[in-house]
């Protein structure tokens, strides 16, 4: 580097850059906080929902499966799951049964843990995912499988 | 032999110490992740995947801490030319954390996750159960009181003594860690909220402060063993973190594509992560350029080895991996796919593992009284270590690449209806996972023979 850049010159566009960038990055993150009730559903969180997230939470479900795309890939994608496994019509009666046939014990395959949850817990995670797949997430994923 | 320029210097053994048997511990369960993979059942439920998988990124997470403290309590006395401001509180603070990590661990390994969340009370303030926040909220707290003690040390021993731009650098990389912590205790109940201000710890950390870090431990690592001009290094130091922080901060918007969030983050996203790779590539000609003008030949050969390997790897592993499939189109394939694994493992290897043994490799002679550098056949064996779990990495890399290209070809390229499912397509992804592990497995070796080069001593000259 030429000798007219100075250490100086360098220390502050590090300094300037990174506070102007975060700046607005605070900025877009104002004006995205004001956007977002258009989009992520909110006005449809019930206590069910929010019970259904803790429940989500509580279990860890995230060290398997993945939510919109986040967490383990080790599992399916539960953000759309709602719509693969029956949608309106089907999805809490599969989602009860599926929980309580847990663990497959097939042998070789990947083996979900039984949660012991009780039907109102069950339903409560039913809504949290239905929730969460009601989202306007700007078309992801690319097809039903997730 | 005693070469410490600064007694105080010494707390970052146990740290260093701490952090290796940690490393070996993520590795471990990285294997049983691995093979769980082909062999769903493997452990019949004693681990089950999650739990692995906590321990696994948990695990990193920990030691890599323990690493970045102890590098600065190595570099800092020296830099700043002063004493510790109080190497007791650092001890004090190194069995804190240490118990709080390994009791963590284990609440992982022992109970189930529900009734660990019920012990700590999670109930009054939730905050665990997501992605690579899982820690009790109790740890949480002791992490916040740990790195506040550790800032309060360091800041007072920069005060007292000389201010470098290396002193400086570490610090704001050390604080940005700390406050963005702080969203790590904010859980809305809110999905797209909640996920939203997770990247603010997750990206603005990996992305962010732990570049600058990065980049200070390099640097100070480079001044030792190249003898080049201070000068020099410091400002390609500035120009490399600031094209990482100008990058990093809007390139968090490749995070919020898919995430009800506007669509303008996919063009803020994309612009800036295609600039990400810059820094790192930036730090590639840096390191290489700074031993070619050496002036002078350090013993340690290895340091130098790990030193260069780092700045390879991270470029690699963060910046090429990274910018594959940070493209919005392409990312809409590729989200939360294998790619996403393959990126992950090796950015994390190259920038943050690797740097933190370039430091060890530099620093451990030292500590333990050995003088400048190991003697040459523990540093052999030393880069035996390195290559093994080098190239092992890379390989891991591939492995998933190839799993990742696949998933997305049979899974998400066909129409609905024609796709392949998850786990039909992960039947077919079988042979690239079962390579993986064989991968992972001689990375173990790699890690074994690197550890064994601490106790290989010099062969009596008969």
């Amino acid at each position: 580097m030429s000798e007219s850049f100075t250490k100086g010159m360098a220390r502050n566009i590090y300094y300037g850059g990174s506070v102007f960038f975060f700046l607005i990055f605070l900025a877009l993150t104002f004006h995205t906080t004001k956007e977002m009730p258009e989009r992520d559903n909110r006005q449809n969180i019930t206590e069910s929902v929010e019970r259904g997230k803790h429940l989500w939470e509580k279990n860890n479900c995230i060290g398997c499966h993945s939510l919109l795309g986040e967490g383990a890939y080790f599992a399916p994608e539960l953000g759309n799951v709602f719509q693969r496994r029956g949608g309106e019509a089907g999805f809490k009666m599969f989602l009860n049964g599926w929980m309580k046939a847990q663990p497959l014990n097939i042998p070789g395959r990947r083996q979900m843990p039984n949660f012991h949850l009780n039907d109102q817990e069950i339903d409560d995670l039913a809504e949290f995912l239905k929730w969460t797949s009601e989202m306007d997430i700007n078309g992801w994923p690319p097809n039903i499988e997730g | 032999m005693n070469t410490l320029k600064y007694q105080s210097q010494a707390v970052a053994k146990p740290y260093f110490v701490f952090a290796l048997i940690l490393f070996v511990g993520q590795i471990l369960f990285g294997l049983i992740m691995g093979l769980q993979y082909v062999v769903g059942d493997f452990l019949g439920g004693a681990i089950p995947f999650n739990v692995a998988r906590m321990v696994h990124t948990n695990l990193l997470i920990v030691w890599l801490l323990f690493g970045f403290m102890g590098s600065a309590y190595y570099l800092v006395p020296e830099e700043a030319e002063t004493e510790l401001y109080s190497p007791k509180l650092a001890i004090i603070l190194f069995w804190v954390f240490a118990a709080a990590g390994v009791l963590t661990i284990l609440g992982y390994l022992l109970v189930p996750y529900s009734t660990l969340a019920d012990i700590t009370f999670n109930e009054l303030w939730p905050t665990m159960g997501r992605e690579f926040l899982e820690q009790p909220t109790i740890t949480k707290l002791g992490i916040v009181v740990v790195c506040l003690g550790f800032l309060f040390n360091l800041g007072m021993t920069i005060l007292k003594g000389r201010k470098t731009a290396i002193n400086m650098v570490l610090m704001t990389g050390l604080i940005g860690l700390a406050v963005f912590f702080l969203f790590s205790f904010y859980n809305p109940t809110n999905l797209a909220l909640d996920k939203y201000f997770w990247w603010f710890v997750v990206h603005l950390w990996v992305e962010g402060v732990w570049e600058l870090i990065m980049g200070a431990i390099l640097a100070y690592v480079l001044i030792k063993i190249t003898g080049v001009d201070r000068e020099v290094i410091e400002k390609w130091l500035y120009v490399i973190i600031a094209m990482a922080l100008i990058s990093g901060i809007l390139g968090t918007g490749h995070h919020f594509y898919w995430l009800a969030t506007p669509e303008y983050w996919q063009w803020v996203g994309s612009i800036f992560s295609a600039i990400e790779p810059l820094p790192f590539f930036a730090m590639v000609l840096y390191a290489f350029n700074m031993v070619n003008r050496r002036r002078r030949e350090h013993p340690n050969k290895a340091a130098t080895l790990w030193a260069l390997g780092t700045a390879v790897m991270a470029f690699l592993g963060a910046g090429v991996w990274g910018f594959l499939h940070t493209l919005a189109p392409v990312n809409y394939y590729t989200h939360g796919s294998q790619i996403t694994a393959a990126h992950g493992h090796m950015a994390f290897y190259g920038a943050y593992a690797m740097i933190v043994m370039t430091i060890i490799s530099f620093a451990m002679p030292k500590l333990r009284g050995i003088g400048e550098a190991n003697c040459n056949r523990a540093q052999v064996r030393e880069m035996w270590g390195f290559w093994l779990m080098t190239v092992a990495m890379v390989f891991i890399t591939l492995f998933l690449t190839g799993a990742g290209v696949l998933q997305v070809w049979l899974q998400r390229l066909p129409e609905s209806g024609e796709a392949l499912s998850f786990m039909a397509t992960q039947d077919k992804l079988a042979i690239f996972y079962w390579m993986r592990e064989v991968a992972g497995v001689v990375f173990l070796l790699g890690l074994i023979a690197y550890i064994s080069s601490f106790w290989v001593k010099e062969k009596a000259t008969a």
